[in-house]
This record gives C-alpha cells, sequence and structure tokens, in this order.
C-alpha cells in the first residue's frame, strides 16, 4: 500500500495486522513450520512483538542491537548500548524473520546480517519491515512491507512506541 | 586531578585516553559500564567477534609482567577485530638501551592506533599520551603505585552485576593499600559512581598517610571493618614492592588480616569477595573462601574482557571525524 505524503497515516495496529496475514501466508507457501523472529533495536522490537503474537509463534522472540556491526564507526564512534542483543534461541539451519520499523538505506539490514551470521548460519531469512521509504543505497529489499512511503532525504520517518505504535513525519 | 581530566578527554567530552579514574565525570565511567554490557554477550557468539576496530593496531606495551591483564587486552583487542602486538620488555630492544620515546617513536612509525602500557614507574603512561600522534590512544594497564584503571572498572562492572546499584553498598578493601595501584583506582571508581562508604582495613604499615582525603573510612581491625559490609575487596600482598619490614611475616599477617570463612562471616550474608589476582592463598585469603560460593574472582576475569572492549571502543571511537549523528 502507498500512502501519498498528504494523507493521513493508517493506524499502525492495523498494518502489523496486515502484515501478520501476509507473514502467515509466505511461511505457509515455503513450508517454514518453527521460524525464529528477530526484531531490530527498537522500533522493530516493537513491530516483531506484535507479529509474534499475532502469529502465536512457539519459538522466543530474538532482539537484535547492531551497533556493534554498524558501517559508520570511524564517523561517528560507539552508540550507547542501552539493550544487548539477546538471541535466546539457535541460529544454526533455522528460517529466520528479521522485522525492522523503517528500511532506508538498507546499512542497517546489512549489519543485521552481519551479526546473525556471527550466530550461526541461518537457513533462510525473510525481511519485514512496516515501513519502506525508499532511498537504498545498498542492494536489500523487503518481502514483506507494511506502508510504502516515498520520502524526500529531507524527511524522517519514525515509530513512536511502545504503547501505542504511532508514525510520525518530520522534516528537517 | 585536573591534567588527568584534560589529557584523557577531548574538547567535546569523550573518551580519548584511559590513564586514571580520578578526574573522569560519572557518566563517562557509567558509559564504560553501559557499553561493556553491551560487549558481554560476544562470548556467547558463534564467532566470538564484532567488526568494530577492524584495521586497527594496537600494541600491548608491556615493561612489566602480567598474565591476566595482558591476555584479557589481547582478547579483548582481538574480538574487536583489531590486530595485536604484543610487545613485552624483556625481549625488545629497550634491554639494548633504547630509550621509552624511541621505542615508542619506532612502534608509532609502523601506524599503530593504541598503546596499552604496563610500566613500574608511576606517571609512564601519562607521559606517553602526552608524546603520542594526535590520532594514537593510550590505556595504561597499571603503571607504579598510581593507577590501574580497566581493573577498577571491571571491579565496578562485576559489582554492578551483583548488586544493580552503587548507592546502597559498603565497600571494604583490604590488605596492601600502601602499594596498591588497583585500590587507588578502586577508590576513586567507588567514590565517584557514589557508594554508601568505602573502608580500607589494614596494618598501619601498609596504610598510607592521609588516604582519609580519599573520602574512605580506615579501620585496622577485621571485626568492625567488615561488619555490614556488602562487597570486600581483598589485595595481593605485593611482596616484589616491598623494601623493608612492612609486615613481621606472612604467616602472622594471615593470622590477623588474612580472609577466612569465620572473618568473612562479620560481613553481610549475601556479600561478595573479590580479588584482582594472583592470589596468595594463605597469606591473604584463605583457599575455602577464594574458592567458595561467595567468591567472584573468577567472574571478575571473564569481566574484564567486556570492560576492556568498553574502553578500545570508546577511546578509538573519540576520534570519530563528524559529531553524533
Amino acid at each position: 500500500m502507498t500512502t501519498a505524503r498528504t494523507a493521513p497515516l493508517p493506524p499502525v495496529t492495523e498494518v502489523i495486522t496486515r502484515m501478520g496475514h501476509q507473514l502467515r501466508e509466505r511461511l505457509a507457501a515455503l513450508a517454514i513450520q518453527d521460524p525464529f523472529m528477530i526484531g531490530i533495536q527498537t522500533g522493530g522490537v516493537w513491530v516483531a512483538q506484535q507479529l509474534h503474537q499475532a502469529l502465536q509463534l512457539p519459538s522466543l522472540l530474538g532482539t537484535l542491537n547492531i551497533n556493534f556491526y554498524r558501517d559508520d564507526f570511524t564517523r561517528i564512534g560507539v552508540h550507547p548500548m542501552v539493550t544487548p542483543t539477546q538471541l535466546q534461541e539457535r541460529v544454526v539451519d533455522r528460517d529466520i524473520i528479521l522485522v525492522d520499523d523503517v528500511l532506508y538505506t538498507g546499512r542497517t539490514v546489512r549489519a543485521a546480517l552481519n551479526e546473525i551470521f556471527d550466530y550461526g548460519r541461518p537457513a533462510s531469512v525473510t525481511l519485514v519491515t512496516l515501513v519502506d521509504r525508499g532511498g537504498r543505497e545498498l542492494p536489500i529489499q523487503a518481502d514483506i512491507v507494511g506502508l510504502h512511503i516515498a520520502l524526500s532525504a529531507g524527511e524522517q520517518i519514525k515509530l513512536n512506541g511502545p504503547q501505542p505504535l504511532t508514525l510520525e513525519i518530520t522534516h528537517s | 586531578m585536573n591534567h588527568h581530566r584534560r589529557l584523557q578527554l577531548t574538547k567535546d567530552g569523550r573518551l580519548r585516553h584511559f590513564i586514571a579514574i580520578e578526574g573522569l565525570p560519572r557518566a563517562i565511567l557509567l558509559s564504560i559500564l553501559d557499553t561493556a554490557e553491551g560487549f558481554a554477550g560476544v562470548g556467547n557468539q558463534a564467532v566470538k567477534k564484532v567488526p568494530l576496530l577492524r584495521g586497527k593496531t594496537i600494541v600491548n606495551l608491556f615493561f612489566e609482567s602480567s598474565t591476566r591483564t595482558r591476555t584479557t587486552f589481547e582478547v579483548a583487542a582481538k574480538r574487536l577485530s583489531a590486530d595485536v602486538i604484543n610487545f613485552n620488555i624483556s625481549t625488545s630492544s629497550a634491554s639494548k638501551g633504547e630509550s621509552l620515546l624511541d621505542t615508542l617513536r619506532n612502534l608509532e612509525a609502523m601506524q599503530t592506533d593504541m598503546f596499552v602500557v604496563r610500566h613500574d614507574e608511576s606517571g609512564a603512561a601519562h607521559f606517553i599520551a602526552q608524546q603520542v600522534a594526535p590520532h594514537v590512544s593510550v590505556i595504561n594497564a597499571g603503571d607504579g603505585r598510581h593507577a590501574h584503571p580497566t581493573q577498577a572498572m571491571l571491579d565496578m562492572f562485576t559489582i554492578r552485576r551483583h548488586f544493580g546499584e552503587f548507592a546502597p553498598l559498603n565497600v571494604a578493601i583490604v590488605g596492601d593499600l600502601l602499594h596498591s595501584r588497583v585500590a587507588r583506582s578502586q577508590i576513586h571508581a567507588l567514590t565517584t559512581l557514589q557508594v554508601n562508604e568505602v573502608r580500607v582495613i589494614g596494618p598501619k604499615t601498609l596504610i598510607p598517610k592521609g588516604i582519609e582525603q580519599m573520602g574512605v573510612h580506615v579501620y585496622h581491625d577485621m571485626q568492625s571493618g567488615l561488619r555490614d559490609v556488602d562487597v570486600i575487596i581483598m589485595l595481593r600482598l605485593q611482596r616484589e614492592r616491598m623494601h623493608g619490614a612492612f609486615i613481621p611475616s606472612e604467616h602472622e599477617y594471615f593470622q590477623v588480616y588474612g580472609l577466612t570463612p569465620e572473618r568473612l562471616a562479620y560481613a553481610k550474608p549475601n556479600a561478595i569477595v573479590m580479588h584482582p589476582g594472583p592470589i596468595n592463598r594463605g597469606v591473604e585469603i584463605d583457599s575455602a573462601v577464594a574458592d567458595g560460593p561467595q567468591s567472584v574472582i573468577l567472574e571478575q576475569v571473564t569481566n574484564g574482557i567486556a570492560v576492556r572492549m568498553a574502553v578500545m571502543a570508546l577511546t578509538m571511537g573519540s576520534y570519530a571525524t563528524q559529531g553524533e549523528a
């Protein structure tokens, strides 16, 4: 679903419900039985929590903090580390569902994939994002997208949460 | 002290060198502990590495012997994907008469990004930090009797992991305070992090005069000193630094200041026992305590890796070319 910038943004829970249906169909089509869902800190974890609950996944929800895998260390140094990565489930040979809130340049997803591979070699990775705002700098695309919103470089979209989840667009 | 603070922090307040706890703001100490918390999980990865310092060269410059400190610095650097060169005095040209500054200039010419320095002279790391090129960081791994800041921070990390907060804690540091750079750094860290009370316990000959000015209470007997204490930090009797009669004998020292199960019972029931190592069994600590359920001595060693990773990442990150995004 593509939203014009002037149109009001739909309620986030509604979007996530629809994403849950699409994800369930995809898992069935690919015959994936026991996926391991991982949310990227912080907004991705909020979205993942709702999807995890909607799909009633049996395995624990993992959380990923990609700070130590970012590609801008030499430009901005270490980011404050509030919540470290927690992958309680085995990664090797698992079907991973990687969840983020906003897909933009693709650099966060690149870092997340590198970190996941340092825990083991997964069978597959499905990328799920609440918002795809365009502006990719790397060849990375999501498998399931809640909202397509074309934004210019001077605009930011942010997920506020965790209760309630709301999207906010700002201009710099 | 201000001269430490000026040397250690960048203009915008980031940690550039890590020479001493003294003069560092509480926020910097907390950021080291928080960053270390993130690195603690790296040991659980199948690939125990993060790519943060890939392509950086770190030289371990050890003018004084060390096992666990040098090794944990090396492990920490390697887990950050840096390249590590171990440079020991006994095998270097320093024994052929090369000056410290010449050694330094040569290692710098090999495009070193960081020096981890241990030296038996107080102030050695500070001196080196004043001399290095603008993009190079220096970390003090122990200088004379002055400071051993990463040891103090791994102790703070261990304490926070056990108790969650510093404010309610009573901490006792026991033994050879006079020769201990570890104790000096610990006292600065504990007072900066605002624990309830810091006590030092030991014989008059091993407690420096005027130590009360550092904000500690002095005790000369274990029974009163350990009462209501949450954390007991035992110090090693540093025989190699003693040139004179500080104690009658090791046996007698153990009789009065050795931490036995009976003396441990004076402290709070959930008190933890720490020791920077290497331990002298039967001199400052009884084996039953060192290997007992309240001992966290081996946890300290493990925590040392994450804390040193944090200090390395934060100091190297201070050279970032742009401000915080």
